[in-house]
């Protein structure tokens, strides 16, 4: 019943959307020629452009607005909600996790990727697919089914009881130790890290798939030519092809840093921002539902989005390089 | 372009049909048997978190809690009441996730067919269309990818509880996803339709097309390639969001999609472990099989995703 509606609804919500359109087009075409090249692109773009500025761009300059006001949205309070952010030790601890999750996780994701990827070329072609599905496959899912999986890795019992999770029992088994309950322990941050290598472990196979492609792409001569110079399998690699690849590197870098840095599910499904292991995003719905504060999770996105700028920055910037080239 | 199209390497000798000296062909033997060693252990390493969960799935509820999934190699024993019982058993703190599957699909369906249909146009606009100011919408559009959508969550939730009143229902999350495809969205397709040669679109405006006829009958057959591969990513990207669910779909067993019920479950770990494995494997089963169906749509899709920057 619901899919029939839902269904219903793909189709009603097309059909206006073409009527729309029609009409548009009828209006720009009783206009006179000038006229109708002017208003034409925007037969096309207009809806787009509404769309964008009223469900995108207003509400982004409204979160920067809401960011100076107090819980119920009425009163104006200045830097307040940024005073009072910057001067708790917690929020202090939610950015050093973030910047963690910055220079660990999209590096590692993208060694790992490369490593893959140069072993997947030299295996053969059946055992290279099979190999690239695997490594490959964790793409397809969720963050929270993930955490689902995660979590039963990381869990723990009592000591004396069975372990049920397969890092416990790899411990308890081959130590003798007490188990660790992973994911509260913060001590050098080993919580937070456990949850980066859930995300390194999704992200890997991204990388793969891009960079392999890249190599791929690499010249044969080229890898020839420096074998016959002399160059063992290592400065090959270092020296001929990674430089060759760079930029696609970069790319898989940037695209994974952008995810990195707007990370939430993963912390909201395994520890929901405990054990101090909170970070921007999570912060953002902790504030906004737990602490029902929208002013305080507003000034909380602004900080995330004023340190996605530079990255911003630097996409349109090689965007715009790479237009000029064409 | 910063990846070179996948075919590319076949014109090009391999590296198999190089005539090797027997020095380097015993290497290259060598190498290729550790990079088989190395692939063999990171491919185990890989699977075995979902190995584990997936044969967790299948074991009694008071074995999954007592005993580690490596034991059923030892004392085999299976069953499916989990997933009865996480699909259909009825009851206040039942899992219900039969109705979160539908609900799943009734939000993902929309959510992908809305902003293919909506970013292709505008991407036909931008990429053949010339007016003032293009480039630069253009390239606010490129950014307005990268910015985080929790920039626009809080005044969004606001628009639809107040001035609109569909907080809470799926014309709610079907916007909001659809809103924030847009950009990306928009990026791709215009990539794609720019390179459709000029020489064809010409042709069809010499032979008096329009706009309309040439969109619809030129474009659109064109684009399907890229328009499969771009609604895979999507549908994947709504069946797997949490965020924009957990904003804007109220929590509902009415509206809420799966991710959110097993975010919910796993939060009380707990009481629910051996409801867990086959709840997440529910939540799987649509992306397993549209990865293993579509991995070329899938893969091509990356590689025209990551001609950006």
């Amino acid at each position: 019943m619901q899919i029939l509606s839902a269904l219903v609804s793909v189709v009603g919500g097309l059909a206006v959307s073409f009527l729309i359109y029609l009409g548009l087009n009828f209006v720009v075409q009783k206009t006179n020629r000038k006229w109708e090249a002017r208003l034409l692109p925007y037969v096309f773009i207009g809806p787009v452009l509404v769309l964008i500025a009223a469900f995108l761009v207003y509400p982004a300059v409204r979160t920067f607005y809401l960011s100076f006001f107090n819980a119920t949205g009425l009163a104006f309070i200045g830097f307040d909600n940024y005073t009072s952010l910057f001067g708790s030790g917690d929020f202090l601890n939610v950015l050093l996790n973030n910047l963690l999750w910055i220079l660990i996780v999209p590096a590692s994701a993208v060694a790992i990727g490369l490593l893959v990827a140069v072993f997947a070329d030299k295996v053969g072609p059946t055992r290279e697919k099979i190999f690239k599905s695997t490594i490959f496959l964790p793409m397809a899912i969720s963050f929270v089914a993930a955490a689902t999986i995660w979590r039963f890795v990381y869990t723990y019992n009592p000591p004396g009881q069975p372990q049920v999770g397969l890092l416990n029992a790899i411990v308890t088994g081959v130590t003798n130790g007490d188990p660790v309950p992973w994911l509260t322990v913060d001590t050098a941050k080993l919580n937070s890290i456990l949850l980066m290598i859930v995300v390194i472990w999704l992200n890997a196979g991204f990388a793969m798939v891009l960079l392999s492609a890249a190599i791929k792409g690499v010249p044969e001569e080229t890898i020839e030519a420096s074998r016959i110079d002399g160059a063992n399998e290592r400065q090959t690699f270092f020296q001929v092809i990674v430089p060759q690849i760079s930029t696609t590197i970069v790319a898989v870098f940037i695209t994974i840093l952008i995810g990195v840095m707007k990370i939430f599910d993963i912390v909201y499904a395994m520890t929901g921002g405990a054990y101090g292991t909170s970070v921007l995003g999570m912060e953002f719905i902790n504030q906004l539902f737990s602490f029902g504060n929208p002013g305080k999770a507003a000034a909380v996105v602004t900080v995330l989005m004023v340190a996605v700028i530079p990255v911003i920055y630097y996409q349109v910037r090689s965007y715009r390089r790479q237009e000029t080239l064409r | 372009m910063s990846v070179t199209k996948p075919g590319v390497r076949a014109k090009r000798r391999t590296r198999d049909e190089v005539p090797d000296g027997q020095f380097l062909r015993v290497k290259q033997r060598l190498t290729s048997r550790g990079a088989t060693i190395a692939a063999i252990v990171i491919a185990t390493l890989w699977t075995i978190p979902t190995f584990g969960l997936f044969v967790s799935s299948f074991r009694p509820a008071d074995e999954i809690r007592t005993t580690g999934w490596w034991n059923v190699f030892v004392r085999p024993s299976f069953s499916l009441e989990n997933y009865a019982d996480v699909l259909f058993a009825s009851g206040a703190s039942s899992a219900n996730l039969g109705s979160y599957f539908v609900n799943s699909l009734v939000i993902a369906i929309p959510a992908t067919l809305f902003p293919i249909a909506i970013a292709t146009m505008a991407a036909y606009g931008f990429a053949w269309i010339k007016f003032r100011g293009s480039g630069a919408l253009f390239v606010l559009i490129f950014a307005l990818q990268i910015v985080p959508l929790q920039m626009a969550l809080i005044p969004l939730l606001q628009i639809f509880s107040g001035t609109l009143g569909i907080s809470g229902t799926f014309p709610a999350v079907w916007i909001a996803h659809t809103i924030f495809a847009l950009p990306l969205c928009i990026f791709l397709l215009h990539n794609f339709i720019a390179e459709i040669p000029r020489e064809v679109i010409e042709a069809a405006r010499v032979d008096g097309a329009n706009h309309t006829q040439i969109f619809f009958q030129l474009i659109l057959p064109l684009s399907m390639p890229a328009l499969a591969s771009i609604g895979i990513f999507q549908f994947l990207w709504v069946w797997n969001d949490l965020l924009v669910a957990l904003v804007f779909s109220g929590g509902t067993v009415e509206v809420a999609p799966l991710t959110q019920r097993l975010a919910e479950l796993v939060g009380n770990f707990g009481r629910n472990a051996e409801r867990l494995p086959a709840a997440a494997f529910i939540s799987l089963i649509v992306p397993l099989i549209v990865f293993f169906s579509l991995q070329r749509f899938f893969v091509r899709g990356l590689l025209a995703g990551s001609t950006k920057g």
